[in-house]
């Protein structure tokens, strides 16, 4: 059962082939068995889950099921859990127990999905690599030695190594679409406001968005379906309506434009993720698509612009772990200053607080103009040059990452290499697009992933563009030696 | 742009982050490397335009004046590290 996708444990649930309990007992074991070598999960709720399947079970045998009911799904840590702890990979909510659940959460448990438990994570989502978290690295279960990519790191090793079939994540500047290209999986970073931040710890609130990773496109509609939709909570959710995205999946793409930004092909494109990519742009060629020449030319400002704007939020947003109402508290505080700055000093883990300073001090008086509303003015190029983009193709394609998964270790100690590998994904979150990573090749076994971009609210575009691809590939298919 | 173990210092005194001394030199060195990074903005003219400082620009949306909310304070302060008599406890502020 490991092996079948959400859609093909759908059928084999509508069809009683096996129970909702069958499944979620085979999937705890399988955590159980492989788990150990990859760190994928802070959290297993074994009993919690066999109590969601016994009800999705007995909801079906009474006649009342959706597509999801009785299907299996982990949460990222960053989502809140009621009653499950909820700990960003952080040592400040290393005993936090949510009082309420995220939104997404509720609407996954009210589709009847049986959550198997929480992802491992980068603290507070600030990491690339899954090193941050105080947890202990995720393994990529394409070669141990090298990283899942982050921060939704856990996600993305459990989905790969056929732990269960799909999970959740949130994408502040790639967190989604870097570890799904890394482990060979399809991950969806939706537009922003698409799916509810209730209940999302809070990293950078402009750019913080959540969606699926699964190892198919159909899949990722399935989640995405549930996810998505307004929600009175979150103030910024977008009212548009949910479409039905599995409708359109199966749409020919005789037609459909592709651009290929040349600022995505350049110096510091490895050229073995360069073949892969190249290879899977001729496959849509084969499948109907006319490939175009676009232009992004502010590329290499969204670096730089992410890492002020991010860590200024986050510098504002993590303001709130004050040792006080929840979260770490130091031992004996002398005074309240005190209290403050050693249960920080003490909860946060070194990239964490290497944001928080550097947010800090960009949005300190004198130096506001200079790095802020310099990164604010940056941001709005780049919205530019998508917008300009898209009057002339329908959808954007270039590599996810500039190289395949790195190993373990190997930047650790400097956050601007780490920074610089972002350079293909933040730029979509500076301008709240929707953008999705699939697999399409490999470089010495580690795989490569393709992102699409829409524009906004075009994820049913995006997600029927690689259903068809899947459709003719099996790179999809393909899963790493000893998690077969 | 290089930030100095002063600098550093004050951003953590803002911050409310307690920076070891003997850590404060090697934070310095890579919170510059990160403004190093940062400056590559300076190479573009953003001379009259507008910042952005949402990808959706939308006005903030409102909602009634009304209660929403029910008193759930037992279990707001179940997960607080100390808490007395409905009251968060902290270290003693005026003598």
């Amino acid at each position: 059962m490991h092996t079948q996708t959400l859609a093909e444990l759908a059928r084999g649930l509508a069809a009683g082939a096996f129970s909702s309990r069958e499944l979620t007992e085979a999937l705890l074991a399988r955590i159980q068995a492989h788990d150990g070598a990859l760190n994928s999960f802070i959290t297993v709720t074994p009993e919690r889950a066999l109590a969601q399947a016994d009800a999705a079970d007995a909801a079906r045998a009474r006649g009342e099921f959706g597509v999801l009911t009785g299907l299996p799904i982990a949460h990222k840590d960053i989502f809140c859990t009621q009653g499950v702890k909820t700990s960003c990979g952080s040592k400040m909510l290393d005993r936090f127990v949510a009082p309420y659940d995220a939104t997404v959460v509720a609407k996954l448990d009210a589709a009847g999905m049986v959550m198997l438990g929480k992802t491992n994570m980068d603290e507070f989502a600030m990491g690339s690599s899954n090193e941050s978290s105080w947890y202990g690295p995720v393994r990529n279960p394409w070669d141990v030695r090298a990283v899942p990519g982050g921060s939704s790191g856990g996600s993305a090793a459990a989905v790969a190594a056929r732990l269960l079939p799909a999970a959740t994540g949130t994408d502040t500047g790639g967190s989604i679409r870097q570890p799904a290209a890394l482990c060979g999986i399809t991950g969806l970073k939706p537009t922003y406001g698409r799916v509810s931040r209730w209940g999302m710890i809070a990293y950078a609130s402009s750019l913080d968005q959540g969606g699926p990773l699964a190892r198919t496109a159909e899949d990722c509609a399935l989640l995405l379906g549930a996810m998505a939709g307004f929600d009175a909570r979150d103030s910024t959710s977008a009212g548009a309506p949910v479409p039905d995205y599995r409708a359109g999946l199966e749409a020919g793409l005789d037609g459909l434009r592709i651009g290929l930004p040349k600022e995505y092909f350049g110096a510091g494109l490895d050229a073995g993720v360069a073949r892969a990519v190249e290879a899977a742009i001729d496959e849509y060629r084969r499948l109907g698509a006319d490939v175009v020449e676009v232009s992004l030319p502010n590329a290499q400002l969204a670096i730089p612009a992410y890492y002020v704007i991010a860590p200024c939020e986050a510098s504002s947003n993590l303001a709130r772990y004050d040792g006080v109402r929840f979260g770490h508290r130091c031992e004996a505080p002398r005074d309240l200053v005190d209290l403050y700055t050693r249960s920080r000093a003490e909860g946060f883990g070194a990239e964490v607080q290497r944001r928080i300073l550097v947010g800090t001090y960009a949005l300190s008086a004198g130096y506001y103009d200079a790095y802020y509303l310099k990164a604010q003015q940056i941001r709005r190029l780049i919205h530019e040059d998508f917008r300009r983009a898209f009057e002339h193709c329908d959808l954007i394609a270039g590599p996810t990452t500039p190289d395949v998964a790195f190993d373990l270790g190997e930047k650790a100690d400097d956050p601007v290499a780490l920074y610089l590998a972002d350079i293909y994904t933040v730029a979509v979150n500076l301008a709240g697009l929707p953008a999705l990573s699939h697999p399409v090749g490999d470089k010495g076994g580690r795989p490569v992933g393709l992102q699409l971009i829409g524009p906004a609210f075009a994820e049913a575009r995006l997600l029927n563009a690689a259903h068809r691809f899947q459709l003719a590939t099996d790179w999809h298919r393909r899963a790493p030696q000893g998690f077969a | 742009m290089s930030m100095g173990p002063e600098q550093v210092a004050a951003t953590a005194q803002l911050a409310r982050l307690a920076l070891r001394a003997e850590d404060v030199p090697a934070v310095a060195g890579k919170l510059s490397a990160i403004l190093d990074l940062v400056e590559q903005m300076n190479a573009v003219d953003t001379a009259g335009i507008v910042p952005m400082a949402h990808p959706l620009e939308l006005s903030q949306r409102l909602r009634a004046d009304a209660v929403t909310e029910s008193d759930r304070r037992a279990d707001f302060q179940a997960i607080a590290p100390q808490t007395a008599d409905g009251l968060y406890l902290v270290p003693r502020v005026l003598e």
